[in-house]
């Protein structure tokens, strides 16, 4: 074993994760918005909303990934006017076409898994709320939003998880994140089994510690639904 | 345009509940057949009747939960305004409804207590969230009311710890930390264990002879003898008769409800 070549693939790699990182980081926080946004709609009683939330969640859900990503990066500059338009000095770049396409994939799922959190809140704790005078962004804030999160909770940590995975595809578009850098190193080096094995541990590290992290909220999150402390 | 019974009653000033014929239908069903009520401060309103006679959509057309097709409800002297949509009621705003659940306590029969919230964390929610009161003093508050129903060493359990007979307790301190002018209660002790009813129904027992206005939906009928002053039998969405309850007691009654405490006894 080349313990040699190794250590420096890792260290190559390494240097791409910030870059793994961030795609995930802006992915999952304007992914998390935009589907507040959809699983709002999706429950509105107006059939205009939440019609078009149910599309939304059935393209982005029904599709793959990769070619929502290749159609945000390769299609968009087919329109004169995203070409023209004040957003094309963003949209042109890779970078900022990822996190699109994994925003608006991963908001998708997120919205169903938000609503199946939704779902679990027991109306009579929304009916105790509104007897005491709450009702509007008060309710959810206080009542509705926290049970329905701790609900959503483990469904929601596999998405994480699995949009830490799908950072990857945006190597197909040119960003520089781990696995593209990995694909580089064979490209020079031919050695694919390393190289890969190295891209791999990274990500096993990483959704390690997400794991844990998720882990450790869903534990603080559901103190009530243990058994209760002993006194003595 | 003025309907005559829109008029606030004369006496309305005085009281804390004035309800004027409310009407409920769900679907072609009429649960409430045009319902009045008055409490005067202090009364302790028994409502009593058999299941599906409308007692409990009454309580909850008071506070709005549901809202009557029909009729009048004047709350501690405020009217509540209502607008017609297609020949049916409608809160005119939701602001006044916010405000005046705040002002009515509502316990309900199986406690609906937030369960991801500690008891105290309960208690306090409404003080600090809705009243926006400064949080110090709604905890000192929450301790004193925890203490009262006897359960302050509860405060930091969350509600599945409890048992059901506590898990009423903290309800009815919940309710009671928004300093309501009426407190409704709605089968507060159907779902308890029998040996567990005896200590909510000590803690309402006791709120009673501090003075506080109640409406209570009940099945006990040793409470509604002996608590309150006055018992409303409802039946078919009407009220078929009230009075004092040694009278109602006593067979100066209908012969439904006669018949209806005759099942009781058994």
């Amino acid at each position: 074993m080349d313990f040699v070549f190794i250590l420096q693939t890792m260290k190559t790699l390494l240097a791409a994760v910030p870059m793994t990182l961030a795609l995930f980081f802006l992915s999952i926080f304007f992914g998390g918005l935009l589907a507040l946004l959809i699983v709002w709609m999706r429950v509105a009683k107006n059939p205009i909303l939440s019609n078009f939330a149910k599309g939304y969640i059935f393209v982005f859900r029904g599709s793959p990934l990769l070619i929502q990503m290749f159609l945000v990066f390769y299609g968009l500059g087919q329109f004169g006017f995203i070409r023209y338009s004040f957003l094309w000095p963003f949209l042109r770049e890779p970078f900022v076409c990822a996190v699109l396409s994994l925003a608006l994939c991963t908001a998708g799922y997120t919205a169903e898994i938000f609503r199946s959190g939704l779902r679990a809140v027991p109306v009579k704790e929304i009916e105790a709320a509104r007897s005491i005078g709450m009702s509007g962004f008060l309710l959810v804030r206080r009542i509705i939003g926290p049970i329905a999160f701790r609900h959503a909770l483990p469904a929601y940590s596999t998405e994480i998880v699995m949009m830490v995975k799908s950072t990857a595809l945006a190597s197909l578009v040119t960003v520089w994140e781990v696995t593209g850098v990995a694909q580089r190193l064979i490209s020079q080096t031919y050695r694919t089994m390393e190289v890969f094995l190295c891209a791999a541990a990274i990500y096993l590290i990483l959704n390690f510690v997400i794991l844990q992290a998720m882990a450790l909220l869903e534990h603080r999150l559901s103190q009530h639904r243990r058994a209760a402390p002993r006194l003595s | 345009m003025v309907h005559e019974h829109s008029i606030e009653p004369a006496t309305a000033t005085v009281n804390r509940l004035s309800v004027r014929n409310i009407r409920k239908k769900f679907g072609s069903l009429e649960v409430l057949r045009g319902i009045s009520l008055e409490a005067h401060d202090g009364d302790v309103i028994s409502i009593l009747g058999s299941s599906g006679s409308g007692k409990s959509t009454f309580l909850r057309c008071i506070n709005l939960l549901e809202i009557a097709d029909d009729g009048e409800i004047w709350v501690d002297g405020e009217h509540i305004n209502m607008i017609k949509k297609h020949g049916r009621n409608v809160p005119a705003s939701s602001k006044q409804v916010d405000h005046i659940r705040a002002e009515l306590g509502m316990v309900f029969q199986s406690f609906n207590l937030w369960s991801h919230m500690t008891i105290l964390q309960n208690v306090i929610e409404g003080p600090v969230h809705v009243l926006k009161r400064p949080r110090a003093e709604c905890i000192a508050e929450a301790e004193a009311l925890l203490e009262k129903v006897g359960i302050a060493e509860k405060r930091h359990a969350y509600p599945a710890h409890l048992s059901g007979g506590q898990q009423q307790r903290a309800a009815i301190a919940r309710s009671l930390a928004m300093k309501p002018k009426v407190m409704l209660f709605d089968e507060p002790t159907s779902a308890l264990d029998p040996e567990l009813v005896g200590e909510v129904l000590r803690v309402m027992r006791s709120l009673a002879e501090e003075g506080m206005t109640m409406l209570v939906v009940t099945h006990e009928m040793n409470f509604a003898r002996d608590v309150s002053n006055r018992v409303v039998f409802m039946r078919e969405g009407q009220i078929d008769c009230t009075g004092a309850p040694a009278e109602m007691f006593s067979g100066e009654s209908s012969p439904a409800f006669r018949q209806f405490i005759g099942n009781f006894r058994g």
